[in-house]
């Protein structure tokens, strides 16, 4: 009966543990400008229907009167897919913007703010908008569910630098 | 379009100028079209100039402008002034939505010659035309009389949050566009469709041009030009992003009587997105 039990109990755990997950992994360059400004950026999955599921917006939460909202348009394609419809902030997924480094996050397959993914085709798309700087927009198609462990990259030019993706089953 | 009906049509909207003889173009410009925030400004400048975009001619005075918001209200006009160039203005984006600013106008204009042969039109320059100043002023009979119908519409739109419809329906007066693709949603790449109306019914064969602004820094016009289709609809493809002035024009011999000819001219200000 225990060892029942402690079998049952061990396929719930595993599974738990076997959830999918996306790892994320974006660098922020360090930029030698006059003036610098920590980019506005947006992390998002969309699938083939461009239906957009909101991982990331980091803006400038923390300005009087909502002031930061005003600069979101600039994230031109995040603003346009999804942003323009939502009222901010979104709880799980806004946030300060963040300084230059390597930031991972990680998102768990039927959690928030990933929710439930179906088997399909979808893009990782992550965007960057910087005051008095310039914009930019890296995209990682993916197939879901992996079979395996996988591990896709783009690589930012200017105002983003390494952007990775570890897909696990 | 003649030359007179041309100026005649023109001094209905109190210009000393004709709006699109001798290379003259009237523009309403935001200084941005899509905006996010609570509490979202956007500055206009109203001119008619010969370059698009560029203050060179005359202001379009901002007193003869509208602004309406989503709810259909109209909106004020703020910090608003008439200079050597332009108008400017400012509106206060205090609802998500789209938002339109507009001159529009309609009438009858009529041509005529006296016993001496001598020509005549009317309404006079800078004179709005009205039925009792037609009723009045027009004689019934007379050498050459030819009495058309004329509408000019000038406009443009900005959207604070999520584009919205409300200001895009048609008043089916005059020369009209009805956007299939919301002209807060234009991106370099893609190709936006618009149904021309007049009086409320599809504009067949319109003539639609769309130039792009900047035009200091180029030679040629640069303009992309269509025509309307059956359903009044015409398809441009927006070959880069920036600021660009469509302007349509439409005539037929189905005015309203007295009037023979019916003439339409539309013009919006339009930007368009990189993608």
């Amino acid at each position: 009966m225990g060892s029942r039990l402690f079998a049952m109990l061990l396929t719930i755990m595993s599974t738990a543990v076997c959830a999918g997950e996306l790892a994320v992994s974006l660098e922020i360059p360090r930029l030698d400008v006059a003036e610098y400004h920590r980019p506005y950026t947006a992390l998002w999955v969309e699938d083939k229907d461009k239906k957009v599921i909101n991982l990331a917006v980091w803006y400038d939460v923390d300005m009087k009167e909502d002031k930061g909202e005003d600069w979101l348009k600039d994230m031109r394609q995040w603003w346009r897919r999804s942003g323009r419809e939502l009222d901010m902030p979104i709880d799980g997924v806004s946030g300060a913007t963040r300084a230059p480094g390597t930031h991972t996050i990680t998102f768990t397959e039927g959690a928030e703010p990933l929710g439930k993914l179906i088997a399909g085709e979808y893009t990782l798309i992550l965007e960057a908008a910087r005051e008095v700087g310039g914009r930019e927009l890296l995209k990682i198609p993916f197939q879901w569910p992996p079979e395996k462990p996988e591990t896709l990259k783009a690589e930012g030019k200017n105002e983003l630098g390494a952007f990775q993706l570890t897909l696990n089953p | 379009m003649n030359k007179i009906a041309q100026l005649v049509s023109v001094f209905a909207l109190g210009l000393t100028v004709s709006m699109m003889a001798h290379g003259h173009r009237a523009w309403i410009k935001p200084s941005a079209t899509v905006l996010s925030g609570e509490d979202a400004w956007v500055t206009f400048d109203a001119a008619v100039s010969n370059d698009i975009f560029h203050v060179n001619h005359v202001p379009l005075d901002y007193q003869r402008l509208t602004a309406i918001g989503p709810d259909g209200k109209s909106v004020e006009l703020h910090n608003a002034a008439t200079g050597k160039y332009r108008s400017t203005f400012d509106v206060n984006l205090s609802q998500g939505g789209t938002y339109k600013v507009f001159y529009a106008s309609s009438g009858l204009n009529a041509r005529w010659e006296t016993e001496d042969g001598e020509r005549r039109f009317w309404p006079p320059r800078g004179v709005a035309p009205t039925p009792e100043g037609f009723e009045k002023e027009v004689p019934k009979k007379a050498q050459n009389l030819q009495i058309s119908q004329s509408s000019h519409r000038i406009e443009t739109f900005v959207t604070a949050g999520s584009p919205s419809d409300t200001v895009l329906k048609p008043t089916k007066v005059g020369l009209e566009m009805v956007p299939v693709t919301h002209p807060n949603d234009l991106f370099a790449g893609e190709t936006a469709e618009f149904i021309f109306l007049m009086d409320g019914k599809p504009a067949v064969g319109a003539k639609v041009t769309a130039i792009p602004g900047g035009m200091r820094y180029r030679n040629e016009q640069a303009g992309i030009e269509v025509v309307t289709d059956k359903k009044g609809k015409a398809s441009i493809t927006w070959p880069d992003a920036g600021m660009y002035w469509l302007n349509a024009e439409y005539s037929d011999d189905k005015g309203k009587k007295p009037a023979k000819q019916r003439r339409g001219a539309y013009v919006a200000t339009l930007e368009v997105l990189p993608e």
